[in-house]
């Protein structure tokens, strides 16, 4: 019996040795393997919310206008833009360009997809981004029909586009996903015609979807009817779908894949310092901010003095040369510097102020250290989060002498408790949508509004944000929105942590990639560099 | 017989209804729904995925409008994978998981009993305490750190298999031996515990006297007896198993069912949850039918089918 | 400590043995019996042994370190077992010996309590649906199946929201469950044992049902329910830390070994003591329950030929 034990382990071992090598690139071929992180949830431009989705869209379609390098937004599916006088009229000039079937794309694709996505049964999750549009809000909820919209078709080459206010970065918004046109002559025949790739699946961007197997992997080629498709070197991308960040790093370097990390996953926290100590990662900066939200309507955070505190104590600097790694900065404000100059609002683990500020709140309050109840600090599953979370912890406590209680929370339950204001500190980010501070204030204009989940209010900010949208004066409006943010961090809504940085590992012979801050990646221009 | 299945197949039905009503109504209970996001979603925007996807009809209609699609197959749209419906997940993801699981399976199975008999017969000799040792590793040791482990020793180190994903057999070898580990463990020491007993029974002894060698023994009837704890534990298994591994195939990145369990919950994709439930408990009634029709044909003893109708 | 129990069970079995040799009950016997067969058995002797200095470390361990498990020493995180740091430290620079024994107590505590919970309920129902047979038995099996089929995320994460996460909420999520594949064992176990001839004989000299279940079927099946339990407690275990980690369970910065193993494993090429020790330590008390079990298996069996 132990002879056919033998045996039979000894024919698996047979089988499994005689296999071909994994080539590291395919010779002679411009093709690049990536991964990507998660299933997209879909691939229709009117519908995508996920950094997944709008990664492959961003790579198959292409807007009016597209972000170029260092923040200058550059003409893509419109070779010109004219804006009125009062900033409220823009005017895009399209180019003759075609879709992957062959027709030609027209004014009218974008303002029928526009036009689709503000139609109040269409379940679109960001048709909110679209409100700038003039008439945009009331379309959505019905009071007004789509004829309204501030977007006409003046010839097949010539779109109108009102807006409900002015605002200095309406053609960024136009450079984001959330304003891509996809193919009328489609969409509207064809609901399902982003479900599969296929004959119906047609875009305008610089790769074709040329395969998607769910849940396995995406394969885009040259698009060569792209209006620009002499510079696109790449013949093919593959990529993954592997949700575990160490196999994929694990694929990475054993040869598999080209690049591991930001921006379409992320790379294992723990290996960060090897690579580091390897001089391999490569970081660079995001437009957004990682902070801790206070809820500022119920206790103990409804007192000043207590969140500034807690916000005082944190050692930033600690967390990111051990935790995080990736070469962040303090955040000492709101708004990140890819967006403007910081200016400091408080000095990082001041732990002198923040221990006076804490004992003046206690009086205020009326609470002694023992006799002040538990305080819990919410966050969602994540590795990052709950390293974050227990090294806070342990920095309040050395810094106050009480235990801050962790709730570690399921995603689903994290949601809910946040919109539902269940928390007393909770965990959250965000990158920004549009190079402007509005995208970061604009959650916290109202008390109500969903995304405030402090209910924080104060009429001074609320005035000021109100004012600097109807400001047509950039310098002007800029000021008004550093008094914003000055009062906003006097009241210390949220306790911001660090910047956002990407951190990816990439191989050498893959060049010209353009990384963006608001976590997009672009690989028109990229290529395999052949020894 | 055919009134038996039949009698077996109206509660299988019964069952399932009973396993799909208690899902639904868990669903129900719990916070957090499919579209909520980190940047909240404006009221009117939710208003209209909710009516799209008749999630804002009172509990009742909505209960009614699963049921019938059960029992029509359609088993609805998943709300977050938008464009995919149910049955499309299940229908490509199955076949990959049910592989797998077929290869696991034949491992653990094999392995396990032989590994059993083998520390039997050896009873206390050195042979039984070295299975033993490495069955305790296989149980202690779980699914995802053996998963890892070899991942970085074998296809790291050595090279000598594909990282992750699906394709060929190299692709199945580490996934498959990561999820036979605890099954072979566990049969082994059931084996083992059931045969040690049965060895000194005297109808062995008396085989013994007549001639026979060991293995002779435990092939033709130690194991027979032996068997029927393990009989027992491959219904649950097979079904865990086939349906896929929620850890394993995460960490070798294979498409299969096994990530939609928990990925579905997470989610709160009420439809997969649903559907991926009833999938999951159909196969398992199925299996533990399976069991116990097995039971009568290696014991002839025991009854469970009537003996009027049995023909 | 065993020591004194060995000395103890021995002068209480000379003593016994010393007063009336006669008169003794045959269980006195048996219990001396199994004892001394379990003695020599020197495997279950070492899982005995290394039990008890596990229990020991888990309580005393923790206050052999000048550090608790809380504190933090960021600029010392990931290093190597040291002088300075017994088994290291982990990511936050917590000193693991430490954090290994407070999570041995979490460990210890989820695995066997749950286990032993699912074994009592698990042996219960099994063994009654088996012994009452027909249409209760299809009954009970069913309401089995369909208790094991409904996605057991859902039903803890409800119990999360209504009780709250803890080792409490654990405990009862583990139990929920966990004693369906102890009752199928049991049930079929018992069925096979039923049309034995001994129990015929016991139901001829008129036993009652429960007479011949406790004293008959049950023990006979020990076998196999020992062999289950010593599967349900790593399992346990296990499923703690899978619940904890996706935050239905304990909280940090109280760690389990399962928890411990959970944080450990991607820093596997890196830090590998971070996975080593928690997991290492669970195999080894998985293996001293087994060990102990089969000889207590063997122990108790009044077949077996020494």
């Amino acid at each position: 019996m132990m002879r056919f034990i033998f045996l039979f382990a000894l024919s698996l071992v047979l089988v499994a040795s005689c296999k071909k090598r994994v080539a590291p690139y395919a010779e002679n071929r411009q093709m690049i393997r990536l991964n990507l992180h998660t299933e997209p949830p879909t691939l229709d431009a009117r519908k995508a919310t996920d950094t997944s989705s709008i990664g492959i869209i961003s790579m198959c379609f292409e807007g009016l206008m597209k972000r170029g390098k260092n923040g200058t937004i550059i003409p893509a599916m419109a070779h010109g833009v004219e804006t009125s006088q009062d900033n409220r009229v823009y005017t895009f000039h399209l180019r003759d360009a075609k879709w992957w079937d062959g027709r030609e794309i027209t004014a009218y694709d974008f303002e029928s997809t526009w036009k689709t996505i503000l139609d109040p049964k269409f379940p679109s999750g960001f048709a909110n981004d679209l409100y700038i549009l003039k008439n945009g809000w009331a379309v959505k909820n019905g009071e007004l029909s789509s004829a309204h919209l501030g977007v006409k078709t003046i010839d097949r080459k010539t779109l109108q586009v009102q807006l409900e206010y002015p605002i200095p970065y309406f053609l960024d918004l136009v450079a984001s996903h959330s304003f891509f046109g996809i193919p009328a002559h489609i969409a509207t025949h064809f609901p399902k015609w982003a479900d599969e790739a296929g004959p119906l699946f047609v875009g305008n961007g610089p790769y074709k979807l040329k395969k998607w197997k769910h849940h396995n992997c995406i394969v885009l080629e040259k698009n060569p009817l792209y209006w620009d498709s002499d510079v696109v070197a790449l013949d093919q991308i593959e990529l993954t779908i592997i949700e575990d960040s160490n196999t994929e790093l694990n694929m990475f370097e054993s040869g598999e894949l080209d690049w591991a990390g930001y921006p379409l996953s992320t790379l294992p926290t723990d290996a960060i310092q090897a690579l580091i100590n390897d001089q391999r990662l490569n970081r660079y900066p995001l437009s957004g901010t990682y902070y801790y939200i206070f809820n500022v309507q119920e206790f103990p955070f409804n007192n000043v003095k207590m969140r500034k505190a807690f916000s005082l104590a944190i050692n930033r600097k600690s967390i990111i040369e051990n935790i995080t790694q990736s070469d962040q900065t303090p955040a000492t404000s709101f708004i990140p510097p890819t967006i403007w100059d910081v200016q400091a609002h408080f000095k990082d683990h001041d732990l002198e102020e923040a221990q006076k500020l804490f004992d003046e709140a206690l009086e205020e309050m009326g609470y002694t250290k023992s006799s002040l109840p538990k305080i819990t600090l919410t966050y969602n599953t994540s590795e990052a989060h709950h390293k974050i979370a227990q090294a806070i912890q342990e920095q309040w406590y050395r810094a106050f002498g009480i235990r801050v209680r962790l709730s570690n929370v399921e995603w689903k339950v994290f949601l809910d408790e946040l919109s539902h204001k269940q928390f007393q500190i909770a965990r959250m980010g965000g990158i920004a949508g549009f190079n402007d501070p509005m995208t970061f204030f604009d959650l916290y204009k109202y008390p109500d509004s969903s995304n405030n989940y402090s209910g924080w209010t104060n009429h001074e900010f609320t005035s000021l944000i109100e004012l600097a949208e109807r400001t047509p004066d950039i310098e002007k409006r800029k000021s008004l929105l550093r008094k914003a943010e000055e009062v906003f961090m006097s009241e210390m809504p949220i306790a911001p942590i660090y910047y956002y940085q990407g951190s990816y590992l990439k191989k050498n012979y893959l060049k010209g990639v353009q990384l963006s801050e608001f976590s997009e990646a672009d690989f028109k221009f990229a290529f395999l560099e052949t020894p | 017989m055919i009134r038996f299945l039949l009698k077996k197949i109206f509660i299988l039905f019964l069952s399932l209804f009973m396993v799909a009503s208690l899902t639904f109504a868990l669903m129900q209970m719990i916070p957090g729904d499919p579209f909520t996001q980190e940047k909240a979603v404006p009221e009117e925007i939710l208003k209209a995925m909710y009516h799209h996807y008749g999630l804002d009809q009172p509990w009742y209609v909505q209960y009614y409008r699963y049921m019938k699609g059960l029992i029509t197959f359609d088993l609805g749209p998943s709300f977050k994978y938008q464009g995919r419906t149910v049955t499309e997940i299940i229908r490509e993801g199955f076949p990959v998981s049910m592989t797998l699981g077929f290869e696991a399976l034949i491992l653990s199975i094999f392995f396990g009993i032989a590994l059993g008999s083998l520390a039997a017969l050896k009873h206390l000799k050195w042979q039984d305490h070295i299975t033993m040792v490495i069955a305790v590793l296989g149980i202690s040791i779980p699914s995802f750190i053996l998963a890892t482990f070899l991942q970085y020793l074998i296809s790291m180190k050595f090279d000598l298999l594909p990282v992750a994903r699906w394709g060929s057999f190299d692709h199945s070898i580490l996934p498959a031996l990561s999820l036979a580990a605890l099954p072979t463990a566990f049969i082994a020491r059931l084996t083992r515990s059931n045969m040690v007993e049965i060895m000194q029974e005297d109808y062995i002894q008396t085989a013994r006297s007549k001639g026979l060698n060991s293995f002779q023994i435990v092939i033709r009837h130690a194991l027979r007896n032996a068997l029927l704890p393990v009989v027992t534990y491959l219904g649950p298994l097979t079904t865990a198993i086939l349906t896929g591994s929620f850890a394993v195939e995460k960490i070798f990145g294979i498409p299969g069912l096994g990530q939609w369990f928990v990925m579905s919950i997470t989610n709160r994709d009420y439809t997969v949850i649903m559907g991926t439930t009833v999938f999951y408990s159909a196969i398992l009634m199925l299996c533990v039918l399976l069991v116990d029709i097995l039971y009568c044909l290696i014991d002839p003893r025991i009854q469970l089918i009537n003996k009027k109708v049995r023909a | 400590m065993s020591e004194k129990t060995r000395r103890f069970s021995s002068i209480f079995v000379l003593l016994r043995y010393k007063k009336t040799s006669e008169e003794i009950p045959s269980q006195y016997n048996f219990w001396a019996e199994s004892w001394q067969r379990l003695r020599s058995n020197k495997m279950a002797m070492f899982g005995l042994i290394t039990l008890f200095c596990l229990l020991f470390m888990a309580l005393v361990g923790p206050w052999l370190t000048p550090y608790t498990y809380y504190e933090t020493h960021l600029h010392l995180k990931n290093q190597a077992p040291s002088s300075q740091f017994w088994f290291g430290t982990d990511e936050l620079g917590r000193d693991l010996f430490t954090r290994v024994w407070w999570g041995a107590r979490i460990s210890l505590l989820v695995g066997i309590v749950a286990s032993f919970v699912d074994l009592v309920m698990g042996v219960f129902y099994g063994s009654l649906a088996a012994s009452i047979g027909g249409k209760v038995e299809e009954f009970m099996m069913r309401v089995a199946d369909i208790l094991y089929s409904i996605p057991y995320l859902l039903v803890v994460i409800l119990l999360m929201v209504v009780i709250g996460s803890g080792i409490t909420t654990i405990i009862i999520a583990l139990t929920i469950t966990g004693w369906i594949s102890m009752a199928r064992i049991v049930r079929g176990q018992i069925l096979q044992l039923k049309q034995l001839d001994f129990v015929k004989a016991a139901q001829t000299m008129g036993a009652s049902p429960f007479r011949i279940l406790a004293r008959h079927l049950i023990p006979n099946a020990t076998g196999s329910i020992i062999v289950t339990v010593t599967l349900t407690i790593p399992t346990a275990i296990f499923a703690e830390a899978f619940l904890s980690f996706l935050g239905l369970g304990i909280q940090a910065p109280i760690a389990s070994w399962g928890t411990m193993a959970n944080d450990g494993l991607p820093a596997l090429r890196y830090y590998p003591w971070r996975l080593f020790f928690p997991a290492g330590f669970i195999s080894l008390t998985m293996l001293s329950f087994n060990v102990l079990g089969d000889g207590l298996r063997d122990a108790f069996d009044p077949r077996m030929r020494l």
